[in-house]
């Protein structure tokens, strides 16, 4: 199957890290129009029956903005807790809890990514010991074959199949991959390739966002 | 996790500051602390800072039953939520005392006040009515999370629009958002709860106090009011007995923080009217201040794929690898002599080789 230049390009993206006092780190990310809120508490004292005597636990919840969770809400929040235990070192802190909170502030499509992307900034702004940062991107085909990177809400309704990828900052191998629809070999290719290299801006944008921030004290 | 509290001397330094007349922020007796409003994209969806405390509110809809005792009235449903992301104390899915506390203060300051026109939600009576639900939810407790939980809910009912509905007959048929303009509730009134908190029984009293002065004080003080002075809501408790010229000063103040607020709230709605009008940006995305250290921001960013190094590896159709590729070695028949045994040539072989298996075995034992 042919696939057309696929529209590259990330919607603009700000964040604002540490606004919320109580915690011990957070930010929020917006890209384009969607907006996350996470915060990061941690590592404090553990429930004993959540206690894992070699590792720190580490609790994600994601708050959607209606209503209770449902399961699509609690299958997010499961991708959320893997990617996130994948980076974090866990073996640090043994019989403790990290814990990290979501809270949908505006989704306009790239939910998922958004998530994943602003998770990963509080645990920086907390600074909680990461092996490598994560950076999450979403794709999507549309009919025609077409491929769009970062999609809108409208986008991504429009589309047949698409997926989210979550990179590590190290070798910019696929963490976590999250998909819907069918893809063909080539065309998931294709949207990997595109994803790594979108990725490489997003940790672009942790590190500019973080020189920034401790700017004034080094 | 566990709330950590105050210690004593914290809290005698923090009570004869109140005995001196001052506060720990600086701030006079009656004043309020910094009020930011701002909205989102969806109608109905704001996020209130007052000082540090946080809160965001969305309002939702959807057509269901009405109660039997009331055919023709819509149904106003306010759900508060403290979220684990305000403190730590809080836990996320359960209820605790103070949650319960919120929603009920919250209702009879909004429901039970009757601001809403719940008339104008009847669609068909006895069978459909829209149901406005309010979600709550707490981000930062930094104290009186009550005022700023009353604010929110009452500017994003204020901000809220609900599709359009036309009935033919026994049909019904909702209108989407792109077809029909919304429509806005019916908002009577806005309710805004004030908050006092009264120290050493009774004879020092402070305005909008901020976590450490809570929880401290002796008891507190919630009146729900609107602008045209009526009092929605009135609530005392602690262990303090209050005087009834105490009650009454205390409403003269709610009366001149009402108004304040009130203009606040109609001029942040204002604007955003304006901004979605004009086609200026509008939504979270803007309200985030760029100047500020701990914030950073980037445009639209191109990728180039053609300066791509990484090399995707691709596999002869039919392979199934874990990890970085590489030659299939599924289902491959091995060299070795135990591949060979299943189709003996000669008997002699097959013998010799059972001989070997055996030693082998022997070996293992």
């Amino acid at each position: 199957m042919e696939v057309d230049s696929p529209n590259v390009e990330l919607r603009p993206i700000s964040c604002d890290l540490g606004h919320l006092s109580r915690s011990d780190g957070s930010a929020t990310l917006t890209q384009g129009d969607t907006t996350v809120i996470s915060a990061v508490y941690g590592p404090g004292d553990v429930r004993i029956s959540k206690e894992i005597i070699d590792k720190a636990t580490v609790d994600v919840v994601y708050k959607p903005k209606t209503g209770l969770p449902k399961c699509e809400d609690k299958i997010k929040e499961r991708i959320i807790r893997n990617s996130c235990e994948t980076i974090i070192l866990a073996g640090l802190h043994p019989r403790t809890c990290i814990e990290i909170i979501l809270q949908e502030m505006q989704n306009c499509g790239s939910f998922l990514a958004c998530c994943i992307n602003s998770a990963c900034l509080a645990l920086l702004d907390a600074s909680i010991p990461l092996k490598y940062l994560m950076g999450a991107v979403t794709c999507c085909v549309t009919n025609q074959g077409d491929i769009t990177l970062d999609p809108t809400l409208r986008e991504e309704k429009e589309s047949v199949a698409g997926a989210t990828f979550v990179f590590d900052s190290k070798d910019h191998n696929v963490i976590t991959v999250s998909t819907y629809g069918t893809l063909s070999t080539e065309q998931f290719q294709t949207i990997l390739k595109t994803c790594r290299e979108a990725s490489k801006k997003v940790f672009e944008f942790y590190r500019e966002s973080m020189l920034k921030k401790v700017s004034t004290c080094v | 996790m566990r709330e950590t509290p105050l210690s004593n001397c914290e809290k005698e330094f923090i009570l004869s500051a109140i005995a001196d007349r001052k506060r720990l922020d600086g701030r006079q007796t009656f004043d309020y602390r910094k009020l930011k409003i701002c909205f989102g994209v969806d109608t109905g969806c704001c996020s209130v800072e007052l000082g540090q405390t946080r809160v965001l509110t969305q309002v939702s809809c959807e057509v269901t039953e009405p109660k039997q005792t009331r055919p023709t009235d819509g149904i106003l449903y306010i759900n508060v939520e403290l979220s684990p992301m305000a403190s730590p104390s809080f836990e996320a899915g359960r209820l605790s005392d103070e949650g319960v506390e919120l929603t009920r203060l919250l209702e009879r300051c909004i429901k039970e006040s009757r601001c809403l026109d719940t008339e104008s939600l009847c669609v068909v009576a006895g069978q459909k009515v829209w149901q406005i639900r309010v979600d709550i939810h707490v981000l930062n407790h930094e104290g009186n999370i009550l005022d700023c939980a009353s604010i929110a809910a009452i500017t994003a009912l204020v901000h809220f629009r609900r599709p359009d509905v036309t009935v033919s007959g026994e049909d019904v048929t909702i209108h989407a958002l792109e077809d029909r303009d919304p429509i806005p509730l019916s908002v009577h009134h806005m309710p805004i709860c004030v908050s006092f908190a009264f120290y050493d029984q009774g004879k020092y009293l402070l305005v909008d106090p901020k976590l450490r002065e809570e929880k401290v004080m002796d008891g507190k003080m919630v009146i729900g009011m609107n602008k045209h002075r009526e009092i929605c809501t009135l609530q005392i408790t602690g262990d303090m007995l209050l005087l009834k010229e105490q009650v009454l000063r205390c409403s003269n103040i709610a009366v001149v923080k009402v108004q304040e607020i009130t203009e606040l709230i109609l001029l942040a709605v204002d604007n955003d009217k304006r901004a979605r009008k004009e086609g200026k940006k509008f939504g979270f995305a803007e309200s985030i201040e760029k100047e500020k250290i701990t914030s950073h921001h980037t445009e639209s960013i191109d990728i180039d794929l053609d300066q791509s190094t990484s090399q995707t590896v691709e596999n002869e159709e039919g392979t199934g690898v874990v990890g970085q590729g590489g030659k299939n070695s599924w289902l491959m028949e091995d060299d070795d002599e135990e591949g060979e045994e299943i189709k003996p040539e000669t008997q002699t072989t097959t013998k010799s080789k059972k001989k070997k298996l055996n030693k082998e075995e022997g070996m293992n034992f």
